[in-house]
């Protein structure tokens, strides 16, 4: 029963034929159900707005505050109110994900191939979220310099070009890889852990994994609202 | 199965994950060293040194990260192994 639990299985996914593109169907559910969990969450706490709030709406607008304070924090006073729901989706859903893939015990749902587990593990989630983030900030600098944004690449001497462009290539890289190996680690460590002791022992790194996973979530809304504001300013 | 190319890639995977490691450890003991400094001139700035140590405590293991990638790479999905 426990090693049943314990075992881990990398690599291996179950297949959908959605007309001709083969998609990875466990991310796919789990995507869906941390976006339905949200968008409950988000509905009922803003359904019966009050002037003094109250449970869920006290709990949604602190939530609010706090992604809005990421979003203000790396942009800047005037030019945040605009990027906070996109921090705050990445957020949130980073955040939703890596907590649902480490608190639910996914291995009691039988899957015929591959098995369910936070979506942040599989690359194709995490490098869609960056490459997401690379198209905002371009669109911001489009959209506060025009064309004059491409004055960034020849900072502070035109001998910078190369690095300069070659910084837009690793920023994507190192976003996606960072959240995915770190969530993939975490669910390795914990594995490789339950296999050589499956009772108590691997608890502390557990609840370590549940904190680096908000961590990481923190890290990746962080950077993107930073790369945001780094083209706008 | 080249067992040449097993045994060089899991040896490989090996050393990705330990030279990955000494650079972050060496940054984060510092940073770390500076906070609790920082700390004992300021106590009452704890809160504000704590997220700061923190988020860059994730950045510098996102280093050690990359090389785990590494790792798993040829480990699990070993590109030399026809």
């Amino acid at each position: 029963m426990f090693f049943s639990l314990a075992a881990v299985e990398v690599g291996t996914h179950l297949y959908w034929n959605i007309a001709g593109l083969t998609v990875h169907g466990q991310v796919l559910l789990i995507t869906w159900l941390v976006i339905a969990i949200i968008l409950t969450v988000a509905v009922l706490g803003t359904l019966k707005l009050e002037q003094v709030p109250k449970g869920l709406q006290n709990f949604v607008e602190s939530v609010y505050e706090y992604v809005a304070g990421i979003a203000q924090d790396q942009i800047g006073e005037y030019e945040y109110r605009p990027w906070v729901p996109y921090i705050g989706t990445l957020f949130l859903f980073i955040f939703v994900a890596n907590w649902l893939g480490a608190l639910v015990p996914w291995k009691l749902i039988e899957l015929p191939e591959g098995e369910l587990a936070a979506p942040t593990n599989d690359i194709n989630t995490t490098v869609a979220l960056s490459l997401l983030t690379s198209l905002s900030y371009f669109y911001a600098g489009f959209k506060a310099k025009g064309i004059g944004f491409f004055a960034k690449y020849i900072r502070p001497t035109p001998i910078f070009l190369p690095i300069n462009v070659l910084e837009d290539f690793t920023k994507p890289l190192s976003l996606s890889f960072r959240l995915f190996g770190n969530i993939l680690a975490d669910e390795i460590v914990v594995s490789v852990l339950c296999l050589l002791v499956p009772l108590l022992i691997p608890l502390p790194v557990m609840v370590l994994g549940l904190f680096a996973s908000s961590v990481q979530a923190l890290v990746f809304a962080t950077l993107s609202a930073a790369y945001i504001g780094e083209s706008i300013e | 199965m080249n067992p040449i190319i097993s045994g060089a890639s899991v040896i490989a995977a090996g050393l990705a994950i330990g030279l990955a490691a000494i650079g972050p450890g060496i940054g984060q003991g510092t940073a770390a060293a500076q906070a609790v400094e920082g700390l004992a001139r300021q106590p009452e700035a704890e809160g504000k040194i704590r997220g700061t140590l923190l988020l860059s405590l994730a950045f510098m293991e996102s280093l050690t990260i990359y090389g785990l990638v590494v790792a798993l790479c040829l480990l699990f999905a070993n590109p030399f192994v026809g």
